[in-house]
């Protein structure tokens, strides 16, 4: 498979006027197309802050090889405007990186349409539920076209049967893009589900503890999933890592 | 179908709003009636206190009364737009500038604590005896509270938009024309609220120290004379002025933000 980016030993230290804290140490992994990835890991392990250096909004020390890749970008929150209908939220990326053409307001008009926003182009986001305008803010980091799509905790805002019924949306919608995922979460069954990889960090200063591969596939029913024998195996390993 | 329960709860509604806006009326309507009225019986000294109708009267009678309040009104708008324009641009170069920002606070909030009366001989001496001090005193007083907290709006904006916008690429202009500026209309427009009563204060301020014409001078003179009746119809239109532009802003807030 095809390697589009790679991690090569990455660290990053924060500087507070009272002290330097190290967040990441010595971070190894490398990212298929078509991966989807989860990274899990304590509170404060600085998975998010692995998503912003993926990202290019933080500085760092190591290597990250890019092949030409572009990253799209979500977190915790839609963090829609409140002050702009569903399809120019969605075109916000376009119109700062002047794409905004025909063709591309074409295409993400099609996307709205496609994954069941078609009544609500023109509306506010007020007018829209928790997981519609998750929805939305997942069409309006795709309108940019990018290879890998970086969502940080993506659904914790959500309560759990929302939850339960967008992560299974955005994985389809994801896969039929034909994207990869890299995915922070600290919820274990989301991880194997979404994911054919979990990468599980330590405390701080987080290092890599293990990676998963998941082989298995698993059913889009989260729940029918808990009965498996498989998937339990996978969970119980993982929380072991995540607790000693 | 409305439900009875939704029926009276609608009515008890509009009877509490009725109430409110007639007990208001009244309260002035029965002001203005003991005021007239114990004047009339002399329990009140109209030659210190003037009396509704005396002002009436000095309104309708008084030569150039029209003069007075358009000079005032015209000194209020061009002190208005002016502060709101340099309110705007000054904070937003702060916005842009951090450290100029953090340089500069201190004197802001120093000048902003002065009391900016205390500088109107400067500001005749530097700029003349003319209408141009009036509207500088009115800007000193209304722009610097407007750049303090248009720039704390704007430095309060949600960090994650922000990032949002930094995922997508963008640059600061980005930000601040499709974040800071759209999510902190609502505030810009009731910072303008609050600087038309400041360029107010700061109007008829100047016209105490120096002027020819409007309602401060007005007052300023009637005090001189001892012609308080004058004193109380300059206050009178300072009133109706206050309550027009007021509903006038609201009118153009209410329109903007939709």
């Amino acid at each position: 498979m095809n390697t589009i980016l790679e991690i090569k030993d990455l660290y990053k230290n924060y500087q507070t006027i009272e002290k330097e804290i190290i967040v990441l140490h010595n971070i190894n992994f490398k990212v298929n197309e078509g991966d989807f990835i989860s990274i899990v890991g304590p509170s404060g392990a600085g998975k998010s802050t692995l998503l912003s250096i993926i990202a290019g909004l933080e500085d760092y020390k190591g290597k990250i090889i890019k092949n030409d890749i572009t990253i799209g970008y979500m977190l915790q929150k839609d963090y829609l405007m409140p002050y702009l209908t569903i399809l120019d939220n969605c075109l916000l990326g376009l119109k700062i990186n002047k794409k905004c053409k025909k063709d591309n307001i074409k295409r993400v008009k099609d996307l709205l349409i496609k994954y069941g926003l078609e009544d609500y182009i023109y509306s506010y986001p007020d007018d829209l539920s928790g997981g519609q305008r998750q929805r939305a803010a997942l069409i309006r980091t795709l309108a940019l076209n990018p290879d890998i799509l970086l969502l940080d905790e993506p659904f914790s805002a959500l309560d759990y049967q929302t939850r339960l019924n967008i992560s299974k949306d955005i994985k389809n919608i994801i896969k039929n893009e034909k994207k990869t995922l890299i995915m922070v979460t600290h919820d274990i069954s989301e991880a194997i589900n979404m994911s054919n990889k979990v990468i599980v960090l330590s405390n701080t200063p987080s290092s890599i503890k293990a990676i998963y591969k998941i082989d298995y596939d698993f059913d889009d029913d989260i729940i029918k999933n808990r009965t498996s024998k498989e998937f339990m195996e996978y969970y119980s390993r993982i929380w072991r890592d995540l607790n000693d | 179908m409305i439900s009875d329960e939704r029926k009276i709860y609608l009515k008890n509604i509009k009877k509490d709003k009725l109430f409110i806006t007639i007990s208001r009326i009244m309260i002035l309507v029965i002001f203005l009636f003991l005021w007239e009225v114990l004047s009339k019986l002399k329990v009140i000294d109209t030659f210190m206190f003037s009396s509704p109708s005396k002002i009436i009267n000095t309104i309708i009678n008084t030569d150039n009364i029209l003069l007075h309040v358009l000079t005032t009104l015209k000194e209020i708008i061009i002190s208005f737009i002016l502060g709101n324009i340099i309110g705007f641009i000054i904070s937003s170069i702060l916005w842009f500038n951090k450290k100029l920002s953090l340089i500069l606070d201190p004197y802001l909030t120093t000048i902003n604590s002065l009391p900016k009366v205390a500088l109107g001989p400067l500001i005749i001496i530097l700029v003349g005896a003319n209408e141009n001090s009036i509207i500088i005193m009115a800007l000193l007083i209304s722009s610097i509270i407007s750049i303090l907290n248009m720039v704390s709006y704007f430095n309060s904006t949600d960090p994650n938009m922000i990032k949002i916008i930094k995922t997508m690429g963008g640059t600061k202009k980005d930000i601040f024309f499709r974040v800071v500026l759209p999510s902190n209309l609502n505030f810009i427009i009731d910072s303008f609220k609050v600087n038309i009563s400041m360029c107010f204060v700061g109007v008829i301020m100047g016209e105490f120290l120096v002027s020819k014409q409007g309602i401060g001078y007005l007052i300023n003179y009637g005090s001189q004379i001892f012609n308080m009746n004058l004193v109380l119809t300059g206050i009178t239109l300072l009133i109706l002025l206050t309550i027009i532009l007021y509903l006038l802003m609201e009118l153009i807030s209410n329109k903007i933000k939709r």
